[in-house]
C-alpha cells in the first residue's frame, strides 16, 4: 500500500475515534433546560426528557473505545503500521501448521518409510485414510469410495489408470485428465449406433447382428488403438475396459452412444498441490487396501 | 375503492399512500415468510424443490431475503416514514403524485424481483441480486422517495426535526449511496451485467453494502419507527434527548466501518479486518443507546404491558434488538468468528434481528396504524393481537435457539481432530447432525408465519367493519 493510502486510513480512523470521543464527552452532562426535565419540544404529542447519559452506558462506550485503541496498537490496522505483536493471518496459519506438523508428522512418516502393500490393511492406516478420504475425496467419489456417474468406483478391482500402488499414487498426486474424443462427426450417426451395438455385444447384451458386424469394423479402425482390439482398455492411456460391464458414464444404450458421439473429459485434480507426500502415501494405502 | 379512500381521507395529511403501504406490508410479509418456510422445509426434505429449477433453494433463497427485507421491511419503512414525517412536521407530503409514484414504483420493483429471481437472473451479489434494469428502477424510485421525504421536512411547521426523522433521513441517504456504489456494473445484455469491481475489492464493496444494508436499512430505519411508535403507544416522553443525539451520530459514523467483519481470515488485508472488528465492537454502545432510550421511555408505564399487546410487540422487539446487537459485536471478534463463520449461527443471528427486531417492531407499528388509517377506534380483535404476539415470540426463540445449537455444533465438528491429526468429521456428517435443528427451525418459522396469517385476518376484519359503517347510511 502506498504511503498516501496508508496515511488516508490513519487519518480517517483517528478522526473517527477523536470525533466519537468528543461526541461522548461533550454531551455527557445536561444543563437542565426546563423545570419538568423535558426539552420543551412537542412532536405530535411526543415530548422528550433530557436525562443525562446512563453512567454504565457511558463507561461501556469508553471501554470499547480504549479496547479499540489498544488493539490497533497491538495489531495491524493503521495503514502500513504492522502492530506491536507482529501478527499477521499468514504467520498465524504458518505457526499452527508448524505445530501440527511437529506433533503429527512423525506418526505419518513412520508409514511413509514402509511400502504401500505392507500397510494397506494396518488398522491405524485404515482409520487415518478413511478420515482423509472423507474430507478430500468423498465429495466426488462418495464416502464409501463407491463412485458415481463420472467419478470412478475406487473400491472394485477395475482401474482406468492402473491399480498398482505406484499408479494410484500417481493419480492422486498429479491428477488425471481423460480425453475421449467426440467421434460423432467422424463416424456419423450410423457409426455411433453400430459401435454401440458392438460394445453391447461384447458385454453379452442383445443387439442387431448387422449393426454388431458393422460396428466391429468401425471399432477396429477408430477405437481399438486406445481401448485395444479386445476392448480390455489401456491403463497407460487411461482408456477404460469396455467389456467388463462397468460404465463410468452410464451403461444404457443412450449413455454409451452419447459417450462415443460427444466424447468425455474426466478431470481428477492434482491433490499433490494440497496434501503432503506422507498424507498421499497413507491415502494410497487406504485406497489400495479397499480392493485387496 | 375510490369512495373508500375519500371517506378515509385526512383533512391535512396524505394517509392514502400510508394506507397502501401498510396493507402491502402485511401482504409482502406473508409472501416473504412463506418462501422462507418453504426453503427451511427444503433443508429438511430436499425433494421439496420438485426437481424444478424455479423452486430450487439457490433461486428461492434470494427471493426470500429480497421479499422480507425490501418488500416487507421496505413497505414497513415507507408506511412509517411517510406517516411519521407528516405527523411530526405537521405538514402534508409535498406531492401526492410523487408519493403515489413511489408506491407503485416500489411495487413494480418487488414484482420484477419475484419474476426474475426464480428465473435465475441474478447479479450474484447477496441482498443486491437484482439485475441492472431493476437496479436503475430502484434508484429512480429511491430518489423520488428522498425528494418527497426531505421536501416534506423542509416545509415542516415545527421548529426542530424530531429524532425519528434523523434516523429515517440517515437511512434514506445511506441506502442511496450503498445501492448505487455496490450495484455499479457493466451490462452485457438486457438481464446480465458484470460488477465493475473484481476479486477482493468486489468482496469488500459487497460487504460494505451488505452490512450497512443491515445498519441503515434494518437498524437506522427501524429505530426511526421505534422513536415514534414506542413513546406514542406508551404515551410517555422519550427518555433522553441527549442520548438520542450521542447514539445517533455514533451509530451512523461507526456502522459504515463494520463491513470487513464478514471477511475475516480471507484475502482481505489484515488492516481492513482489524478495523472492521474494532469498529464492530465499538458499535455495541451506540446500538444499545436506542434500546435504552426505548426501554426507559416505558419507565412509569410498565403496567401497560399487561393490557396492551401492541406495546408488547414494541418492547419485545427492543429486547431482541439489544440481544442481537450484543451478539453481533461478539461474533465480529476474530477468535469467535473463526468458530461461528459459515455456520448456521450467522443465520440465527440474522433472524434474531430480522424476526425479533425488524418484523416485530413493524408488526407493532402496523397494529398501531391500521385503526388510525381506516378510522376505527381499535383493531378488530385485541385477543388475536395477543395470540400473534406469542406466536411471534415463540417462533423467533425456536428459530434462533436451534440455529445457535446448529452453528456451534457445526463449528466444533469442523475443527475437531483426532489424535493422529486427521479431522474427526467429514462435512457431510455435520450436515447430518444439523437435521434436528433444521426441523426445529422450520417449526419455529412456520409458527411465526402462522402469526402473520392471523394478523392478515385481523387487519381484514378491521377494515371490513369500516366498509359496513360507511355503507349503511346510504340506502336509508
Amino acid at each position: 500500500m502506498s504511503g498516501f493510502w496508508s496515511a488516508w486510513i490513519i487519518v480517517l480512523t483517528t478522526a473517527t475515534f477523536i470525533g466519537t470521543i468528543w461526541l461522548l464527552f461533550a454531551n455527557r452532562k445536561t444543563e437542565k433546560m426546563r423545570e419538568d426535565g423535558t426539552t420543551g419540544h412537542v412532536y405530535d404529542g411526543i415530548e422528550e426528557y433530557d436525562n443525562p447519559l446512563p453512567a454504565w452506558w457511558f463507561h461501556l462506550f469508553n471501554i470499547t473505545l480504549v479496547f479499540g485503541v489498544l488493539y490497533l496498537i497491538a495489531y495491524p490496522g493503521m495503514g502500513n503500521y504492522a502492530g506491536l505483536l507482529g501478527w499477521t493471518q499468514e504467520n498465524q496459519l504458518e505457526r499452527q501448521v508448524a505445530e501440527a506438523e511437529e506433533r503429527f508428522r512423525p506418526m505419518r512418516d513412520k508409514y511413509l518409510a514402509l511400502p504401500v502393500e505392507e500397510i494397506g490393511q494396518d488398522p491405524v492406516v485404515r482409520k487415518m485414510g478413511q478420515r482423509m478420504f472423507g474430507n478430500n475425496c468423498a465429495q466426488c467419489h462418495g464416502s464409501d469410495a463407491g463412485g458415481t456417474r463420472g467419478y470412478p468406483n475406487l473400491s472394485d478391482d477395475d482401474w482406468i489408470y492402473g491399480g498398482t500402488p505406484a499408479a494410484i499414487k500417481q493419480s492422486i498426486t498429479h491428477g488425471r485428465r481423460a480425453v475421449m474424443p467426440a467421434w460423432g462427426p467422424t463416424i456419423g450417426e450410423d457409426g455411433v449406433t453400430n459401435v454401440t451395438a458392438y460394445l453391447l455385444s461384447l458385454n453379452g447384451r442383445d443387439a442387431d447382428a448387422e449393426a454388431i458386424a458393422a460396428g466391429g469394423t468401425v471399432y477396429n479402425t477408430f477405437c481399438a488403438a486406445c481401448h485395444l482390439p479386445n476392448a480390455s482398455g489401456n491403463p497407460a492411456l487411461g482408456a477404460p475396459n469396455l467389456a467388463n460391464g462397468i460404465w463410468l458414464y452410464g451403461g444404457t444404450t443412450e449413455d454409451i452412444s452419447a459417450s462415443i458421439s460427444e466424447g468425455r473429459n474426466g478431470n481428477m485434480p492434482a491433490m499433490g498441490e494440497m496434501l503432503t507426500e506422507d498424507k498421499i502415501h497413507i491415502l494410497t494405502a487406504w485406497v489400495y487396501g479397499l480392493s485387496q | 375503492m375510490t369512495e373508500l379512500n375519500e371517506s378515509l381521507e385526512h383533512p391535512v395529511y396524505n394517509y392514502k399512500v400510508v394506507r397502501q403501504f401498510a396493507v402491502m406490508t402485511v401482504v409482502w410479509g406473508i409472501v416473504g415468510m412463506l418462501v422462507g418456510v418453504l426453503i427451511a422445509a427444503q433443508l429438511v426434505w430436499p425433494q421439496l424443490n420438485f426437481d424444478l429449477p424455479w423452486l430450487s433453494f439457490g433461486r428461492l433463497r434470494p427471493l426470500h431475503t429480497n421479499a422480507v427485507i425490501f418488500a416487507f421491511g421496505g413497505c414497513a419503512l415507507f408506511t412509517t416514514s411517510f406517516y411519521v414525517v407528516q405527523r411530526t412536521c405537521q405538514v402534508r407530503l409535498i406531492s401526492d403524485r410523487l408519493a403515489a409514484l413511489v408506491f407503485w414504483g416500489w411495487q413494480l420493483v418487488i414484482l420484477l424481483a419475484a419474476i426474475t429471481l426464480p428465473m435465475g437472473l441474478t447479479s450474484s451479489k447477496e441482498y443486491a441480486e437484482l439485475e441492472w434494469p431493476i437496479d436503475l428502477l430502484i434508484t429512480v424510485v429511491w430518489v423520488l422517495y428522498a425528494i418527497v421525504y426531505f421536501g416534506t421536512i423542509a416545509r415542516r411547521k415545527t421548529s426542530h426535526i424530531y429524532v425519528a426523522n434523523w434516523f429515517f433521513g440517515a437511512y434514506i441517504i445511506a441506502v442511496a449511496v450503498l445501492h448505487i456504489l455496490n450495484s455499479l456494473a457493466i451490462p452485457v445484455s438486457s438481464f446480465k451485467s458484470y460488477s465493475i469491481y473484481a476479486g477482493t475489492v468486489d468482496a469488500m464493496v459487497q460487504w460494505w453494502y451488505g452490512h450497512n444494508a443491515v445498519g441503515f436499512f434494518l437498524t437506522a430505519g427501524f429505530l426511526g419507527i421505534m422513536y415514534y411508535f414506542v413513546p406514542k403507544q406508551a404515551e410517555r416522553p422519550v427518555y433522553s434527548y441527549r442520548l438520542s443525539i450521542v447514539h445517533f451520530w455514533a451509530l451512523v459514523a461507526i456502522y459504515i466501518w463494520a463491513g470487513p467483519h464478514h471477511l475475516h481470515y480471507t484475502t482481505l488485508p489484515d488492516w481492513a479486518q482489524s478495523l472492521g472488528m474494532v469498529m464492530s465492537l465499538i458499535l455495541l454502545a451506540p446500538s444499545w443507546g436506542g434500546m435504552i432510550n426505548g426501554m426507559m421511555t416505558l419507565a412509569g408505564a410498565w403496567h401497560k404491558l399487561r393490557s396492551d399487546p401492541i406495546l408488547r410487540f414494541l418492547v419485545v422487539s427492543l429486547s431482541f434488538y439489544g440481544m442481537s446487537t450484543f451478539e453481533g459485536p461478539m461474533m465480529s471478534i476474530k477468535t469467535v468468528n473463526a468458530l461461528s463463520h459459515y455456520t448456521d449461527w450467522t443465520i440465527g443471528h440474522v433472524h434474531s434481528g430480522a424476526l425479533g427486531w425488524v418484523a416485530m417492531i413493524s408488526i407493532g407499528a402496523i397494529y398501531h396504524l391500521i385503526p388510525i388509517l381506516f378510522r376505527k377506534d381499535q383493531m378488530y380483535s385485541t385477543q388475536l393481537i395477543n395470540v400473534h404476539f406469542w406466536m411471534s415470540t415463540i417462533g423467533t426463540v425456536m428459530y434462533i435457539a436451534s440455529m445457535w445449537v446448529n452453528g456451534i455444533l457445526q463449528g466444533l465438528m469442523w475443527r475437531a481432530y483426532n489424535q493422529d491429526g486427521t479431522l474427526t468429521y467429514s462435512f457431510v456428517e455435520s450436515v447430518e447432525a444439523s437435521y434436528p435443528g433444521y426441523l426445529v427451525r422450520l417449526v419455529g418459522g412456520a409458527i411465526f408465519f402462522g402469526g402473520m396469517l392471523i394478523m392478515a385476518y385481523n387487519v381484514y376484519m378491521t377494515t371490513r367493519r369500516d366498509c359496513e359503517q360507511v355503507a349503511t347510511p346510504v340506502p336509508a
